[in-house]
């Protein structure tokens, strides 16, 4: 492999990690606060679709990223409201969360557009900027939220509150920690940032939205966020790490064997996976999720 | 008391889904009273009708009684995906090594099988195929979750992935004739073919795709039943899902209940294979189950994790499916997704109104 190729290779794997940084560090702010996050992935489409639509129908992509941020915080609020209020199991409606999304862009669009299946392409100068070799602000962005990321989760208090509230809720309320709002908002964030992810799909790595065109990304940001240990740091280093096996696929999947085959790339596809796997099982230092994930919170009377 | 509020809570979840998605319908411009009645009054009209209806409810009947299996062991299966994936490949490879020469896409004869074995012992071969594959899949979260106590969530959603990669590197490179343009196995020899209802029942079209599957998949029903509620071994897994630790202390293993059930679900799961691949395509072909895996778990809080709500559910869910098709040609701006759309807001009514959390599930690391 030539030098140009590698540097092709980097910028590729950047790229394909970007929607992956901003999902994953969305769920990192909802799991830490107590709340798992399954519905990473519709979320994503949320944010994907309502990006693709505001910014063919304005011509303005910043408007159509902040719109996909706001529906994205929108539909959490809905996840939020089944999870926090309802006590409903939070990976049962976080699935019924990426069903709808599954759907519901399919029928808007077939509505306004005349097309279930994708919307209408949007002109090249209306997506996203890049810099330099094709290095998009969306991507700029997502390295810039992590050490913001960061910061609030280790060295405010309004950090020190959230992962207080997922260690261990009760002592946090004893505390005066409003846990119930807290976890609401974190739900919220979570929803803004993978949907800000979603919509760079859409309006920044192509030029609109297709009928589920995560393809499984907000999982894949959930298993990162997993093997980062629910940390920011090594959340954007995993996130490279399956951006780069992403775009090894993608690279090797051209090239052809002596025989004439081509490279069986199914092999590098799944690595993440498995490592994920081996991680959670504890065979590479502990995986410690925050204690009280997946726990709804009653308040004692 | 207890059954009123059984059958009551799903009967509410569906009826404000229909609420919410006739809002989504008004608002986006259409009849609602119209849209529900195309999706509702397609499925059982004709024979060929009511054939399309129970073919779609086969798979989900199977995934649905998967998914309530783990459920009842305080395990969610997210993985009936991946099992039933590498079930009926694993399916398609019995049939097509012991099938005999068949006729490939290209009008050619062709035998890509090792021997020739009469249809009386390759479809039961088949058939245990699928249910081995499926369970083995099934079975590695759940001894990952009680060997090393991480979530069978994750692991499922990750073996998911790992599942489609590998049965459709192996279709590419192995079991793909030469020059097909479609990711797909070569066919299955007769011999492992099931026959399909039309067969049986007058006036029912050939091209309908439903197989003796769905018999089995009532068959599994009764046998669920009987295993959860009549044997000592479905007392001990529902002890576990129930109460972990009173299990234990009862003197039964949860480690070794959680093998079983996950065991045993993602076997239901792989019986999807016998309708779809025995039944139906007669090959593997990649991208053939419609989020069957995914679907199970809705059929499966729907119905209550009971055999006969699963079996109501998954008919309730072919429906739908059937009248999406009406749906999409019919209207003038709805598409055939509003089925998802319904199917979602179903989900969630049901995980909201359950309050399911409230029953002990068994923890683990996420």
């Amino acid at each position: 492999m030539n030098e140009i190729s590698i540097f092709a290779l980097i910028f590729s794997a950047i790229r394909l990690a970007t929607p992956l940084i901003f999902a994953a560090l969305g769920g990192m702010f909802s799991e830490r606060s107590g709340v798992i996050n399954i519905a990473l992935e519709g979320l994503m489409l949320a944010g994907a679709f309502t990006g693709a639509v505001i910014t063919y129908e304005a011509g303005n992509p910043y408007l159509g990223l902040l719109a996909g941020m706001v529906a994205g915080a929108a539909l959490a609020f809905v996840y939020a409201i089944a999870c926090i209020k309802f006590q409903a199991d939070q990976v049962v409606s976080g699935m019924a969360i990426n069903f709808l999304m599954i759907g519901l862009p399919a029928v808007i669009s077939g509505a306004i557009y005349d097309s279930s299946g994708s919307t209408p392409q949007i002109d090249k100068v209306y997506l996203l900027p890049e810099f330099f070799n094709r290095l998009s602000l969306a991507s700029i962005l997502a390295f810039a939220l992590v050490p913001v990321c960061w910061y609030v989760l280790y060295k405010t208090p309004f950090g020190l509150r959230l992962r207080a509230t997922g260690e261990n809720p009760a002592a946090a309320d004893a505390a005066g920690v409003k846990v119930i709002k807290l976890r609401y908002f974190a739900v919220v964030l979570s929803g803004v940032l993978a949907a800000a992810g979603g919509a760079y799909l859409s309006i920044g790595q192509s030029s609109l939205f297709t009928r589920n065109m995560t393809a499984g990304r907000g999982y894949i940001a959930l298993a990162a966020l997993i093997l980062a240990k629910w940390r920011p740091v090594p959340v954007l280093l995993a996130c490279l790490f399956f951006g780069l096996t992403e775009a090894l696929t993608i690279q090797l999947g051209n090239i052809k064997l002596p025989s004439g085959e081509n490279v069986p790339i199914q092999f590098i596809q799944i690595i993440p996976y498995v490592l994920t796997i081996i991680v959670l099982a504890g065979f590479i230092g502990l995986s410690r999720a925050p204690k009280a994930l997946g726990v709804p919170y009653r308040k004692e009377k | 008391m207890k059954i009123i509020r059984e059958i009551l809570s799903p009967l509410i979840a569906v009826l404000a889904a229909f609420i919410v998605g006739g809002i989504i319908v008004w608002l986006i411009g259409d009849n609602p009273f119209n849209t529900f009645y195309l999706l509702l009054s397609n499925s059982f009209g004709s024979l060929k009708d009511v054939g399309y209806t129970l073919s779609y409810a086969t798979p989900l009947i199977f995934t649905g009684l998967a998914v309530a299996v783990a459920f009842r062991c305080g395990l969610l299966n997210i993985g009936a995906e991946g099992q039933l994936y590498v079930a009926a490949f694993a399916t398609a490879w019995v049939g097509i090594m012991f099938g005999g020469t068949v006729v490939n896409i290209f009008g050619k004869e062709e035998n890509w099988s090792l021997m020739s074995l009469p249809a009386i012992i390759l479809v039961p071969l088949c058939i245990l195929t699928a249910i081995v594959a499926g369970g083995i899949w099934g079975m590695i979260p759940g001894i990952l979750k009680a060997k090393f106590g991480s979530h069978e969530v994750i692991n499922t959603i990750m073996l998911n992935f790992i599942a489609i990669a590998l049965v459709s590197y192996l279709t590419q490179y192995y079991y793909k004739i030469p020059g097909d343009a479609i990711l797909q196995t070569a066919e299955i020899g007769e011999a492992a073919q099931i026959p399909r209802i039309s067969q049986f029942i007058p006036g029912m079209p050939d091209f309908v795709p439903l197989s003796i599957a769905f018999l089995i998949a009532i068959l599994m029903c009764v046998l669920v039943y009987i295993f959860l509620w009549k044997t000592k071994w479905g007392y001990e897994l529902r002890a576990v899902g129930e109460n972990p630790s009173a299990a234990e202390y009862g003197g039964i293993s949860p480690q070794k209940q959680i093998i079983i059930a996950m065991t045993i679900s993602g076997a239901l799961a792989g019986m999807v294979a016998i309708g779809e691949v025995l039944g139906y395509r007669h090959r593997y072909y990649d991208g053939f189950s419609a989020e069957w895996g995914f679907l199970g778990i809705a059929v499966a809080l729907l119905g209550r994790n009971h055999p006969l709500g699963v079996f109501i559910a998954a008919l309730f869910f072919a429906v739908l499916q059937r009248g999406e098709i009406f749906v999409d040609a019919f209207t003038p701006k709805i598409s055939k997704d509003i089925g998802w759309v319904l199917q979602a807001i179903i989900i969630l009514f049901v995980a909201c109104l359950q309050m399911y959390s409230k029953t002990t599930r068994t923890k683990g690391k996420i």
